[in-house]
């Protein structure tokens, strides 16, 4: 066991685990934060997908000793916690989704995907979220609402320039 | 589930009150510790088993269809308030826990929308009746001076008005009416228009409670190494290294409980889910496997169908006397279209905590898609009285038909009774994946002729695994399976074969455990039928759509086939290399037909777009129709072109997504969907969309290479592999 003082959602946190807990495990079972899910435990399926310093990273072959002392964990609780992201926003605008169990990680995907592209095409799109697998099939409006998400970020944006 | 919480929020941050969340029976796994607190100055109604009003006008509406991602929290709950005449946002939600008096609770077959409409509408409209009653004796005027609006009734002369919570109290004393007046249709405000799902908002914040996040004080976790020839017995256990892992409290000797075998298992007991995990992956176990490593076998399974071809089946139907007919045939064809087993794969994995308590209760918290089901097999599983168990049913993260089959549910009952704790059981993807149950892989042997340029004889040999037979009350050996003949059947095809039709089934056994997957046998006999028509159509000389509107008079069929056929621009000029395919098929009570366009690629092609027609007769939520079509898609393509299961020497091939593929994001075709409104009483939703998929890529794939695809999977980048 060993003490790791973590920084998740902007919170210090500090935890006594083993050295090759999972972060996916750390962050359900040890700080409690239940947004992030297990699927398949080979990083093969996203849906365990947080941020570390601000990069996607399947958090289920992510052992917690590999996670840097000062990084920056940012879990799906954690994007919209004030207001919904705007990835958050147009999942619901285009009602996307069914069970719902995958989308933290596609929304975690989607959020880095636009943070380091305001304006993805469809192939970009493509590149950054096929790790993300979805059983229920809401693929076409997962795509949809990032186009969505991408245009409301740049209304806002003209917005806050106008002013 | 969570919708309920969103409104309880709202309504908290309006009133300011404490009071309601005991009141509604919210479970115990909450985050909220309000939730426990209970004003005893409010008073709660329970008009009927489904509408509870408390004093103080809350309105708490009971879902008897667990969600599972088909959008029950909406469909369910809103034929409710369509006659209640109260909005979604006004009500909060709970679901059912499976007691006796909420009736069938199982989401399955597309049943909920399509067997309920009519009684939950009818227990919205006699609660509405009873509160209106109320009002009228308070304001001593006629009823009918009185209506219902907004969980108000209003006084219509006088414009005075009482809400639900005033009149609750008197209402519940009345005689629940037996044949209440049901709206008129057109009347609708909620059902059949667009309106968001009010859970979307915490599926899309990490705050939708899930099986998998539900954590209770005491609990420990399990991992539970499952036999990997399914039902091999143990010889030794060697825990040695286990008990080295930090955090592994025990290991035990458990089951695995299916309903027509129970196997041996060994449970990792630990502080949390990861040394419980940690120590299963150390744990050597030898089993014996007596002879599943020959039995369990899919190519023995499907050696053994092929062989059944060859024999005449037992008959369901018959018309005409067809092998005279076929034999004395001259344009004629003979045909085999095989499916594979499948997995279900829902994202969230199998998992249920059970807490046997010292009383002898058991408390359950589980993503189980019939908490009626559920309730019946832990009874007679830990032979306890239903009154003594309660199950809180969570949110479902997928399902398919996996999470009514209550393995993973009786495997914790087991450890918490054997442990005296509350214990969480979670499967591995590995579990989930190579432990079954499947969807039956079925061999569909095909037969028929073609007389005067029409299509006039057609047999359809089914064949393989039951699952009436392996699951539910058995088969006789005399008996052509009534669930999956009737789905192949001319009476649900209604095609009509002028000279001599057949419909037979022979059963082929496996200790493979089986189970429905969704669409159940149309998933498998879509692919046969619909190919088939195909071919025949060919034979025959005749354009696809025209020889099936040939030898279909159903108007319902002909109209979605007819739509189907605008909306593909069917018969336009295709560019180079492309082909178009076209199938249909009726499951649960409504019709789905599906275009699909291919491109050659190699030696392979790729889906240019998928454009699908549904007719549900009445729905819901046409964009919740739409979703849970292109679902179909999704699901349909996937299970045509990526992995089956397979089981070789006693053991299952596939253990996790490596092996067993999903279609993924990038390979998405363009989709189109269109509802026919035909007015019809509801059919099913979750499900019909699927089996038009595959026969209908299989028939494109023809139209574009020339090439008749008959056994699935296959790889569409390389059809010759």
């Amino acid at each position: 066991m060993a003490i790791y003082n973590l920084t998740v959602n902007s919170k210090k946190v500090k935890v006594d685990v083993e050295d090759d807990m999972p972060l996916l495990w750390v962050v359900r079972d040890v700080v409690g934060l239940k947004g992030t899910k297990f699927g398949c435990g080979m990083a093969l399926c996203g849906a365990c997908t947080v941020h570390l310093d601000g990069q996607p990273a399947r958090s289920c072959q992510t052992p917690i000793s590999s996670v840097g002392k000062n990084a920056k964990i940012t879990t799906i609780e954690g994007i919209g916690d004030v207001k919904l992201h705007a990835i958050q926003q147009a999942w619901i605008e285009e009602q996307v989704p069914q069970c719902g169990y995958c989308q933290s990680g596609q929304i975690m995907s989607a959020v880095a995907l636009l943070k380091t592209n305001a304006n993805p095409n469809d192939q970009d799109i493509d590149a950054a979220m096929s790790g993300n697998l979805c059983r229920c099939g809401t693929y076409d409006r997962i795509r949809k609402a990032i186009h969505r998400a991408a245009e409301a970020i740049k209304v806002e944006e003209k917005g806050i320039g106008k002013r | 589930m969570e919708n309920i919480q969103t409104s309880r929020r709202d309504f908290l941050k309006t009133t300011g009150l404490t009071s309601f969340g005991l009141a509604l029976g919210i479970s115990a796994f909450s985050k909220d510790a309000v939730v426990k607190k209970l004003n005893p100055a409010i008073l709660k109604l329970e008009i009927n088993p489904f509408i509870i009003i408390d004093t103080a006008g809350n309105i708490t509406i009971v879902n008897p269809r667990p969600d599972m991602g088909q959008g029950s929290t909406q469909a369910v709950p809103s034929l409710l308030a369509e006659e209640l005449e109260v909005r979604l946002d006004q009500v909060k939600i709970i679901q059912s826990d499976g007691k006796d008096k909420y009736g069938s609770q199982t989401s399955g077959g597309s049943s909920s929308v399509r067997s309920l409409w009519e009684p939950i509408r009818k227990a919205g409209a006699a609660a509405k009746e009873m509160l209106t009653e109320s009002a009228a004796k308070r304001w001593n005027v006629p009823v009918a001076e009185c209506f219902a609006k907004d969980g108000t009734i209003v006084h219509k002369p006088s414009g005075k008005s009482l809400t639900y919570g005033e009149l609750a109290d008197d209402a519940s004393k009345l005689e629940i009416p037996k044949n209440p007046k049901l709206k008129d249709p057109k009347d609708f405000k909620i059902l059949g228009k667009y309106n968001k799902r009010l859970d979307v908002p915490e599926r899309v914040t990490g705050k939708a409670v899930y099986g998998i996040d539900v954590d209770i004080p005491g609990m420990v976790y399990a991992s539970i190494l499952h036999s990997p020839a399914i039902h091999g017995k143990i010889i030794s256990i060697d825990d040695t290294e286990t008990k080295k892992v930090k955090g592994v409290l025990k290991v035990v000797k458990t089951e695995r409980t299916m309903p027509h075998r129970t196997s041996e298992a060994v449970a990792v007991i630990g502080t949390n889910y990861w040394a419980a995990l940690k120590g299963r992956k150390a744990l050597q176990v030898k089993w014996d496997n007596a002879d599943y490593e020959k039995t369990l076998s899919t190519e023995k399974y499907f050696a053994e169908t092929y062989e059944a071809a060859k024999k005449q089946g037992i008959n369901y139907e018959e018309k005409g006397d067809f092998d005279a007919k076929y034999s004395s045939a001259v344009k004629k064809l003979e045909s085999h279209y095989e499916t594979p087993f499948l997995a279900h794969a829902p994202i969230e994995p199998e998992n249920a905590v059970v807490h046997v308590k010292d009383d002898g209760t058991i408390e359950i918290w589980a993503p189980v898609q019939g908490p009626d089901w559920a309730l019946r097999d832990v009874c007679a599983y830990m032979k306890v009285a239903p009154e003594k168990v309660k199950i809180n049913v969570t949110l479902l993260g997928g399902a398919f038909g996996r999470k009514a089959y209550h393995d993973f549910l009786l495997e914790a009952c087991h450890l918490s009774k054997e442990l005296k704790k509350p214990v969480k059981v979670v499967w591995t993807r590995e579990d989930d994946i190579s432990q079954g149950p499947y969807r039956p892989g079925m061999l569909s042997h095909m037969q028929g002729f073609v007389q005067d340029g029409k299509i006039a004889g057609y047999h359809h040999h089914a064949i393989g695994e039951s699952i009436l037979g392996q699951v539910f009350k058995g088969l006789k050996p005399d008996e052509a399976d009534p669930w999956l003949s009737e789905e192949i059947s001319t009476s649900n095809n209604k095609y009509i074969f002028d000279v001599a039709s057949k419909i037979s089934y022979t059963h082929v056994k496996t200790d493979i455990p089986i189970v429905w997957w969704r669409s159940v046998y149309a998933s498998n006999f879509g692919w046969g039928q619909e190919c088939f028509i195909d071919e025949l159509a060919h034979l025959a000389e005749k354009d696809p759509v025209k020889a099936r509107l040939e030898i279909i008079k159903d108007e319902r069929f002909r109209k979605v086939l007819e739509t189907l056929a605008e909306k593909a621009a069917w018969g336009e000029k295709l560019a180079e290399g492309q082909g178009k395919g076209i199938a249909v098929f009726k499951s649960f009570d409504s019709i789905s037909a599906t275009c699909v366009t291919v491109t050659k690629k190699g030696n392979g092609v790729k889906i240019d777009k998928v454009i699908s027609i549904i007719d549900c007769g009445y729905y819901v939520n046409p964009d919740n129709v739409k979703a849970q079509t292109e679902g179909n898609i999704v699901m349909g393509i996937t299970a045509a072109t990526k992995d089956g299961i397979t089981f070789t020497n006693g053991v299952c091939d596939q253990s996790n997504f490596h092996q067993y593929n999903i279609m993924r994001l990038n390979e998405m075709p363009e989709i189109e969907i269109h509802i026919v409104d035909s007015g019809s009483s509801p059919g099913g939703v979750g499900e019909p969309g699927l089996p038009p998929i595959a026969p209908a890529l299989g028939n494109a794939i023809f139209a574009a290479t020339g090439k008749r695809m008959r056994k699935l999977p296959f790889d569409i980048n390389n059809l010759n592999g």
